[in-house]
């Protein structure tokens, strides 16, 4: 039975009219809230990248040889590749020269108690929401916390350990549990996939570890968050999540930092392995400042995430929520090894002012009646640039394999604009591949639409915006789509404090 | 429909006066040009007015600057309504003051569905005007369905994305039941008739009659309170809904005022039959003068 449905749709919207400035348009210039500094006092490595910063950051570290031979490998092959240009994207070239590699708050000695973590920090947090205080910290919720190269503080690990979960910063895994991450470190994204990978293996300093054994749902969420602080630093994060046979895991991920006028940046690299009936659910939330009206300063972010489903009937579920950078380049994957298993991307990027985003998911189907699920919503406000690129791929031993695309665009006002680019490769012929895509609008007429029956323009377009990404936010955990929600009221609405 | 209405101050709930406007958006060509040039209108309690005219003879853009819409200037004149400055009130202030518009497009929203919006709009209004009986959601569904059944509109329009794949017909229905939901006491209907097959049509016309007459019928009240401005192309739809003034709009200004025996002869003759100049047939001059008589010793309406 052919049931190749092959549906592929090309849209490229623009929007360039320059019109009197509309009142709405002043409702996405929203302040950002999470832009203030810390002074501390910190450890660091001066800037520049070569050997000599690898194996400075490598002793710092306190890392085995293996390490430090991955580092080296990688930034080997990062001096022979080039900053890919393919993405609907605009920068200045980064001077890697100039960026300092590590920057950590300075310490005395190991942290076992939150006494022994610099009051500023802790402050730091409270102030981003992020209680790491055993009474204040949320029950049902483990955080790690990060700050520009290092983990501060990872809560409930004790807890978690007991029932065989290890949840712990990356560094302190690579020290515990030195074969576990050698095995994993890299399975799944090689060195080489691409320039910022190569970048990022060699110069990584923190990030998350998890560890799943065997038939354990994990009774509680996972999370971390990351902050950057350091003008010059950049923040290059790794994290490895490991969901044995049978185990699920619940993981969450947020961002943010100071308002600079300069151009941080931040490249991470997130591995997933989820072996047979097991279930990784990775959500973010990231707001990385974005930069001013102008378009001045703001997060580079460009995030390589792939999880590998491994096992018979695994799943991994992506769910993402982009509202901060100035630039946005990430592809959260999947690649469907394991018969039956099943991959999803849910996101909503929002952009505004002049906010670049390029993202979209890979769904690599390589075994037999596997699934793969894709919503994708993207907003554009103000003069920004959102882009959906994805590809469905579809092998010759992915026997009635299924996917589904689902991409809509929401153009705000008359200067954004919006790209979907689906791409779709398909090798057998016992398969289904849907691509569904839409372009709506929130302008003058739609608002005066709600105000004619009485709802003022803000609550017109937050219900809009809520309408339109409901069916990602139903995807989050309960209080991170409430998060989520506001999040983007926030960054709409006009008046804050 | 009787009326015992006096005319005083108390009952004119709109008056324009000398209204020019133009459009923000208009391009090179035409960018000095009113689309109004001066328009003179005065609307009271209880009355049933109609705007007929061509295409583009500034009736949807009249309709448009009543409800505020932001892609026009005002040039020159003066709107009161309810004895306040229009002009100075945001579209949503207007809408809580009593002014209703149906759109001759409605906007289709996705993501908002159909109950949601009504009752946002519904306890808004509520709000804005001190009325602190917030109504409960059993209730304010039987309000709904109430007119719902009126207008033979299904059940399943309510959850669905407001106005989203609605045909054309369903979408001014939509509109109509907007209108009789939030109650307020001018109902200006932009082209509320045009893409309506002759069933949905006389269920509309019905619906609006109600509306019309509800105070009478369920207040015993001897006084008509709701205005209603109908803009249209076609006289069908004053077949229903008998206006007791008809304007005819040219070229941004109302060129005659008359009962709805004028309709009658739009409807034979064409617009360019109202144009004096035009007149070759002593007969059809003398009713256009006795129309324009008629209604100048009636309310002195006129332009």
């Amino acid at each position: 039975m052919n049931l190749l449905k092959h549906k592929k749709v090309f849209i490229k919207k623009k929007h360039t009219i320059s019109k009197k400035t509309t009142h709405f348009e002043s409702l996405i210039n929203s302040p950002y809230k999470y832009g203030f500094s810390t002074e501390v006092n910190t450890d660091q490595i001066s800037e520049g990248l070569n050997l000599e910063t690898l194996q400075k950051i490598s002793t710092l570290k306190n890392e085995n040889e293996n390490f430090l031979k991955f580092r080296i490998n990688a930034f080997y092959k990062w001096k022979q590749m080039k900053t890919p240009a393919w993405a609907e994207l605009n920068f200045p070239e980064i001077n890697y020269q100039l960026i300092k590699y590590y920057s950590a708050p300075k310490k005395k000695k190991k942290l076992n108690s939150l006494d022994e973590v610099d009051p500023e920090i802790l402050e730091t947090f409270e102030k981003l929401g992020i209680s790491l205080n055993e009474q204040k910290r949320l029950s049902n919720v483990a955080v790690d916390a990060v700050f520009d190269s290092v983990s501060i503080f990872t809560t409930f690990k004790r807890e978690l350990l007991k029932l065989g979960i290890i949840f712990c910063s990356i560094s302190e895994a690579m020290e515990k549990y030195p074969d576990l991450v050698k095995k994993y470190l890299g399975s799944v994204v090689p060195v080489s996939d691409n320039y910022f990978v190569a970048l990022n293996s060699a110069v990584f300093t923190d990030g998350s570890f998890c560890f799943i054994p065997k038939n354990l749902k994990s009774p509680i969420e996972l999370s971390t968050y990351f902050r950057i602080n350091d003008e010059q630093s950049g923040q290059f994060e790794r994290t490895l999540i490991i969901a044995e046979s049978g185990s699920y895991i619940s993981y969450l991920e947020g961002c943010t930092a100071p308002k600079y006028d300069t151009n941080q940046l931040h490249a991470a690299v997130v591995e997933l392995i989820s072996f047979e009936d097991a279930e990784i659910k990775y959500s973010t939330v990231q707001n990385w400042y974005a930069g001013d009206k102008r378009g001045v300063g703001g997060i580079y972010n460009f995030v390589t995430k792939r999880g590998l489903c491994v096992g018979k009937n695994s799943k991994i579920s992506w769910t993402q929520v982009e509202t901060g950078s100035a630039v946005t380049w990430k592809y959260p994957s999947c690649i469907l090894a394991g018969p039956e298993s099943q991959g999803e991307f849910y996101s909503v990027a929002l952009t505004t002012n002049y906010q670049q985003a390029d993202t979209g998911t890979k769904m690599i189907h390589l075994a037999p009646n596997t699934k793969s699920r894709i919503v994708s919503k993207g907003i554009s406000a103000g003069n920004s640039k959102n882009t959906y690129r994805g590809l469905i791929k579809i092998n010759k031993k992915a026997l009635n394999a299924i996917s589904f695309s689902q991409c809509d665009s929401l153009l705000i006002g008359n200067n954004s604009d919006t790209n979907t680019f689906p791409y779709i490769n398909v090798k057998n012929s016992s398969g289904r591949v849907e691509h569904e895509a839409s372009i709506s609008k929130i302008g003058e007429e739609q608002i005066f639409y709600f105000q004619q029956r009485g709802i003022d323009s803000e609550e017109a377009i937050k219900l809009m915006i809520s309408g339109f990404c409901r069916d990602v936010f139903s995807k989050l955990p309960m209080e991170f789509a409430l998060e989520a929600e506001k999040l983007l009221e926030l960054k709409l609405e006009k008046s804050l404090t | 429909m009787e009326k015992e209405t006096v005319i005083n101050n108390t009952n004119n709930l709109l008056e324009i006066k000398g209204l020019k406007v133009k459009s923000f958006e208009s391009n090179e060509k035409n960018k000095e040009v009113n689309i109004i040039k001066g328009i003179n209108l005065q609307i009271n309690k209880g009355f049933v007015h109609a705007i007929m005219g061509p295409n583009g003879s500034g009736k949807s853009t009249l309709s448009k600057v009543l409800a505020g819409h932001p892609s026009y200037e005002i040039t020159d004149g003066k709107i009161l309504f309810k004895e306040q400055n229009l002009l100075e009130l945001s579209p949503e202030e207007r809408s809580y003051l009593g002014l209703f518009l149906g759109f001759q497009y409605p906007l289709e929203i996705s993501g908002v569905s159909n109950r949601d919006f009504l009752k946002l709009a519904y306890t808004s209004q509520q709000l804005a005007n001190n009325n602190d009986n917030e109504i409960d959601s059993m209730e304010f569904d039987y309000l709904l369905m109430k007119y719902a059944n009126i207008l033979d509109m299904n059940a399943s329009f309510l959850p669905r994305y407001l106005n989203e794949g609605f045909s054309g017909g369903e979408k001014k229905k939509n509109e109509i039941l907007q209108m009789s939901i939030l109650n307020s006491d001018l109902a200006i209907l932009d082209e509320i008739d045009s893409g309506l097959d002759i069933d949905a049509l006389k269920v509309l016309s019905k619906t609006i009659l109600i509306r019309q007459l509800e105070n009478i019928i369920n207040h015993n009240s001897k006084y008509l309170e709701k205005s209603l401005l109908l803009i249209t192309h076609y006289k069908r739809l004053l077949n229903y809904i008998q206006p007791d003034y008809i304007h005819i709009m040219k070229n941004g200004k109302i060129i005659c005022t008359g009962d709805s025996k004028l309709s009658q002869q739009l409807e034979k003759k064409g617009y360019d039959w109202i144009s004096p100049t035009n007149f070759t047939n002593s007969n059809e001059y003398k009713l256009f003068k006795t129309i324009l008589q008629v209604a100048k010793n009636d309310e002195k309406l006129l332009t």
